[in-house]
């Protein structure tokens, strides 16, 4: 009876997270979507702590259970409440790592326990799921400290050979131990946990800031995989359904989002060890004559203009400055300019990212143009203001085959009469290379934080 | 061979759950727009918590005197639920910020 009733709980589990995903990909449903698959998740752990009971063996350890759920609840929910709209990106990247973590803690345990019994399935499910999940772990945990700007690119000759000998070692011990080829499993067991932890890191390290999204969602299905195995182990199939879910969702998400930014994933992957190499060059080579404007003319040029078109980048999400943005909008409304603004597909850190920066701010929708929309229109704009954005307006995407962004579809800003970008200063952008734009005639510099700026230009527009 | 043949009949079951769940997953996501990619990430990520299950089986069938299992249990179950709950709330923070920007605009148009 009991039995039964948790296969319902699992079957509810499995079917709202289905339905959770399908509702997450529609605007309009995607909250309660995220409800569903809570829903689900809540009634598939509830069901597991009082209703599962494997040949009739009785769960004990309830008080460290509870104490774990409740210390994990409050920081987990802590921390996603706290966090600014800002630093969502590494937050994921951070959540991630801890799913990571989680299987790879499950697989070390129940390695311990496969000296009783084990068929050749246990013991590939242990493993797989150990070095997914702690790849998962460690890749998660540098992608986490790149985007918040405490660990940068790191790059050694050869890395890419060292990295694929690495995941080879990993693999051909992996598979001795499933075929059963070592008398003392154990140390290679820790050799391979090793190694994995390893590798996650090196394997991220290299990979430019500007393709992190792409590999915290690669991680992302990464750790879904990791879980699948562990459903595997348990024979448990909300954890199958859950995680192969994930799994094959975040591998089209990965390509979704490299084909936002015309990327390959391979290009992600490996490219990334040629691009670093190739862009320190011009960055500190090419030197050029730039113009600076003040607030005093940005604020007249933009306050007379027909059109303006706003953007956004990392540079206005990092100085919180939507809401400033949004109230410059209304002033220049006010003045009988139409303000419009083009989001780039990756403009902030994430595909959406900006989307949702501009929500919180209350800027309308129809107020937000896509990339090919937003091209057309720049031609017919009097003004562009970038705010803090970077590699999206970068003419070398366009022509520079020897630029690490070559062929990611551009922001084309330099059609419009006046562009006009705000920066904290000359230093180049994310991925870490020199932006032409900034060196054309048209092209006017405003050094400043975004903020600050908005908000003088917005005292300025009001007093003309 | 034979090994290979058996080890698939003996857990057929998976595997057809398994390569359904992939396709479903492949048809469920592939016509999302752009502007859900983060949100849709941050609820996939949420989803594989469901790890979690994981944790706390190994917690409820670990003997009370083993220490290490219990300590490891411990972290499992802790760093799971986080993910599972820091996931679902950071999902429903952002998606929150869409509902009011929509609403914002749809009174906009009401005032008009």
């Amino acid at each position: 009876m009991q039995t039964n009733i948790l296969s319902l709980c699992y079957l509810i589990g499995s079917v709202s997270f289905i339905i959770g995903l399908k509702m997450l990909s529609h605007p309009a449903t995607a909250r309660k979507g995220n409800l569903v698959a809570a829903a689900g998740m809540a009634i598939a752990i509830v069901g597991t702590l009082f209703l599962y009971r494997p040949a009739g063996i009785e769960f004990h350890n309830y008080t460290w259970i509870g104490a774990a759920l409740i210390i994990g609840t409050v920081i987990g929910s802590a921390a996603a409440r706290k966090v600014k709209m800002t630093a969502m990106p590494e937050m994921v990247s951070l959540f991630n790592g801890m799913g990571g973590l989680c299987a790879a803690l499950i697989s070390i345990v129940e390695f311990g326990h496969i000296a009783q019994d084990h068929t050749a399935m246990h013991v590939l499910s242990i493993i797989a799921g150990m070095i997914i999940g702690s790849v998962s772990f460690s890749g998660s945990m540098i992608a986490y400290g790149k985007l918040s700007g405490k660990i940068t690119d790191h790059t050694f000759r050869g890395q890419h050979v060292f990295n694929l000998v690495t995941l080879f070692v990993i693999l051909v011990m992996g598979a001795l131990i499933v075929m059963g080829y070592f008398a003392a499993p154990v140390s290679v067991f820790c050799i391979i946990l090793a190694l994995s932890l390893g590798y996650g890191i090196l394997f991220v390290l290299p990979i430019g800031g500007a393709d992190m999204p792409v590999v915290i969602s690669l991680l992302n299905s990464f750790t879904g995989i990791a879980t699948a195995c562990a459903g595997f182990l348990y024979n448990n199939p909300v954890m199958l359904t859950g995680g192969i879910l994930v799994g094959s969702a975040g591998a089209i998400l990965t390509i979704l989002m490299c084909n936002a930014m015309n990327r390959s994933i391979k290009n992600v992957l490996i490219g990334s060890f040629g691009g670093t190499t190739a862009a320190s060059g011009p960055a500190g080579s090419s030197e050029g004559t730039y113009k600076e404007i003040s607030l005093n003319d940005a604020a007249m040029v933009m306050g007379y203009a027909h059109k303006v078109i706003i953007v956004p980048g990392y540079g206005l999400a990092v100085a919180q400055a939507q809401h400033a943005c949004h109230e410059l909008e209304k002033s220049l409304r006010e003045n009988g300019v139409e303000v419009k603004y083009a989001i780039h597909p990756v403009a902030g850190r994430m595909p959406g990212h900006m989307n949702v920066l501009l929500a919180e701010a209350d800027v309308s929708y129809d107020d937000l143009l896509e990339l090919e929309p937003a091209n057309e229109q720049f031609s017919s704009a009097d003004v562009v203001l970038i705010l803090g954005a970077n590699d999206v307006v970068n003419p070398a995407a366009e022509n520079d085959p020897a630029s690490p962004i070559y062929g990611m579809p551009i922001l084309e800003v330099g059609k419009a009469k006046l562009v006009i970008v705000n920066k904290r200063s000359m230093r180049p952008g994310y991925a870490g290379i020199e932006n032409q734009l900034f060196f054309l005639p048209n092209t006017s510099m405003l050094f400043g934080d975004a903020k600050d700026v908005l908000q003088q230009l917005i005292s300025q527009v009001k007093a003309l | 061979m034979q090994t290979l043949l058996d080890f698939i009949q003996n857990n057929l079951q998976q595997f057809y759950i398994v390569i359904l769940s992939v396709f479903l997953g492949i048809e469920v996501i592939s016509r999302v727009p752009s502007v859900l990619h983060t949100p849709l990430m941050s609820g996939a990520n949420a989803i594989h918590g469901v790890i979690i299950i994981g944790a706390i089986i190994v917690m409820g069938e670990a003997p009370s005197d083993n220490y290490l299992v219990l300590i490891l249990g411990f972290l499992a179950v802790i760093v799971g639920t986080i993910n599972v709950v820091g996931g679902f709330v950071v999902t429903d923070r952002m998606l929150e910020m869409f509902k009011t920007g929509k609403q914002a605009s749809s009174k906009q148009v009401k005032e008009n």
